[in-house]
């Protein structure tokens, strides 16, 4: 930029006027970006350097069991979740009044923030007052469970609260690559007599799977940061026995062991970059 | 007759869908509403309606009559000011980078823009623990630049793609045409470009600006003073006791959960076509 002061030619001088306002302008963000990713990212790995923190974490069972949950997490709800996407981004392109009212009402639970309804879903869910408890109580006259006390209950709540907050969004996205297919090839095969199995495999399906992949592999990549969903819910218990990657870390900084926090982060890092780099293959293309 | 028969099956069908995703959808949320204006006792009695409907729960929560609430009207601005600085700031820095990547063709702008892309890509809980310690560093802690920052660290690389993919179907001839006029680089950005790019800037500032308010994990981890932190942490702050006042919690949740609400319907347009389209190319 002290290029700029130098006497240059007039033509020159014209040139870098318009490269002086390019860097000008990125500067605000390259500014942001080197002083809140990338130093912090730089002290974080710094942080994380010695081995013993690592052999402090394995050691760790709470480290075993959220690696297994967080895996757990991963390949269950967001399979579920993006299958479920997809047959109801089939659901939400017909054409008919009520599925118009109903998918402004479907997007609520990914339009609104996540604290008042997944603290709704924790109310429900308590074993005294909850109104699943006392629905059952007043039905049965028995005691229902204690939802949140058992384990893998918990944290198949945890992913299902997951699956409630981010179906909308993966369902706007898929309902957009349907739209996105040309009506005609429909008509044709409809003509051809194809049943509707025949049209969704050899129709839909080719020209949605790319889209249906990014969208799986991006999904997660953000999923291994869902804090909100297991620790609003959970509080990553009973006995710490249902954290994922994303709450342990802030459980070991909440202890004030920030070398384990991070180190949790970096063993989940040879998962995460190929997917990340991934990402930006397919987005800078 | 058959084919009659037919279209009834299929709306049957299609009926046997749309329930279940209603119901799935809304009991979360009007359990949350029944709660709001449900009295102490009745709320949790399993009724679909309360039998003494009551706006008290809002009254307790506007007059701050108790203790989890001492500074509602005060977490309710911070949450306000904080996500309209972060709009703001967010929408200006998002807004330049983009001018320079996409239209300056400035020397570094695809390095640039991968970098925003691996920013965006980071998961958000990832990047809070070395942001926490770095904050502390810069002794930012309990400020809500603190947070201001970070959500404008967050929210501004997916701002800058989604405005750089939107800046770049501009015809290319305008710029020509300002620049042959001797129009400056400001005068492009500001007479040409801004004027074209108005309903991504409008989809790019409500994103930001709802990001910032629906933040839970950095604001819980970088502010702590009660009458600092947003309204998301006053909330998270109920939980701490087992006799926690439910529906005052639930009452200010909805107080809480209509601004985002009412801002995305208002600027659906926008934001669908901004931002789905963005979201995921394929």
């Amino acid at each position: 930029m002290t290029a700029v002061a130098l006497p240059v030619p007039a033509a020159r001088r014209a040139l870098s006027r318009w490269e002086f306002w390019g860097r000008a302008l990125i500067a605000p963000y390259l500014v942001i970006f080197a002083v809140f990713v990338l130093y912090p990212v730089c002290y974080g790995l710094w942080l994380a350097r010695h081995p013993a923190s690592y052999v402090r974490l394995i050691e760790d069972p709470i480290f075993f069991r959220t690696a297994i949950n967080t895996v757990i997490f991963i390949v269950v709800a967001i399979n579920l979740k993006m299958l479920v996407a997809l047959a109801l981004s089939g659901f939400f392109v017909q054409a008919r009044w009520w599925i118009k009212i109903l998918s402004v009402l479907f997007i609520l639970p990914w339009a609104v923030p996540s604290i008042p309804t997944i603290l709704s879903v924790r109310f429900m869910l308590n074993p005294e007052w909850g109104v699943i408890n006392t629905t059952i109580f007043r039905l049965t006259g028995l005691d229902g469970p204690n939802w949140l006390n058992d384990p893998m209950l918990a944290l198949g709540f945890s992913m299902l609260m997951h699956v409630w907050k981010s179906l909308p969004f993966w369902t706007l996205i898929l309902v957009a690559g349907r739209l996105a297919i040309p009506l005609e090839q429909y008509e044709a095969a409809s003509v051809d007599g194809a049943t509707r199995w025949q049209k969704f495999r050899f129709i839909t399906w080719p020209s949605m799977r790319g889209l249906y992949l990014t969208s799986t592999i991006l999904s997660m990549i953000w999923t291994l940061g869902d804090f909100n969903s297991v620790y609003l819910l959970t509080g990553g218990g009973p006995a710490d026995l249902t954290h994922v990657l994303a709450t342990l870390g802030i459980r070991y900084l909440r202890l004030d062991q920030v070398d384990l926090s991070m180190a949790s982060i970096v063993v989940a890092l040879p998962l995460v970059l190929p997917l990340v780099y991934f990402m930006m293959k397919r987005l800078s293309k | 007759m058959k084919l009659k028969r037919k279209a009834i099956t299929n709306e049957a069908q299609l009926l046997l869908i749309g329930i279940p995703v209603f119901l799935w959808t809304m009991i979360p949320i009007y359990h949350l509403f029944l709660f709001a204006i449900s009295g102490r006792d009745s709320a949790t009695s399993g009724h679909l309606w309360p039998t003494h409907p009551t706006l008290q729960n809002f009254s307790t929560v506007f007059q701050q009559h108790h203790f989890y609430l001492n500074h509602f009207w005060i977490q309710l601005g911070n949450s306000l000011v904080i996500a309209l600085a972060v709009g703001v700031l967010t929408l200006f820095i998002a807004t330049a980078a983009a001018f320079a990547i996409s239209r300056l063709k400035v020397r570094g702008g695809r390095v640039v823009m991968n970098l925003a892309l691996f920013t965006y890509f980071i998961p958000a809980a990832f990047l809070a623990v070395p942001m926490y310690k770095t904050m502390g560093n810069y002794g930012l802690l309990n400020s809500q630049w603190a947070l201001i920052l970070a959500m404008v660290t967050i929210a501004s690389p997916y701002c800058i793609w989604v405005l750089k993919q939107a800046s770049d179907k501009l015809p290319w001839e305008l710029d020509e045409a300002a620049r042959i006029d001797g129009a400056s680089p400001l005068q492009l950005f500001g007479l040409v470009y801004l004027p074209l790019m108005v309903p991504s800037l409008v989809a790019v500032g409500t994103y930001a600006l709802l990001l910032a308010w629906n933040e839970y994990l950095y604001a819980f981890l970088l502010l702590s003073r009660d009458d600092s932190v947003t309204l998301a942490v006053a909330l998270g702050n109920f939980l701490a006791a087992d006799d926690s006042p439910w529906e005052l919690l639930m009452a200010t949740g909805l107080i809480y959960a209509l601004p985002p609400a009412a801002i995305y319907y208002a600027f659906k347009r926008y934001m669908v076509s901004g931002l789905t389209a963005g979201a995921v190319k394929s």
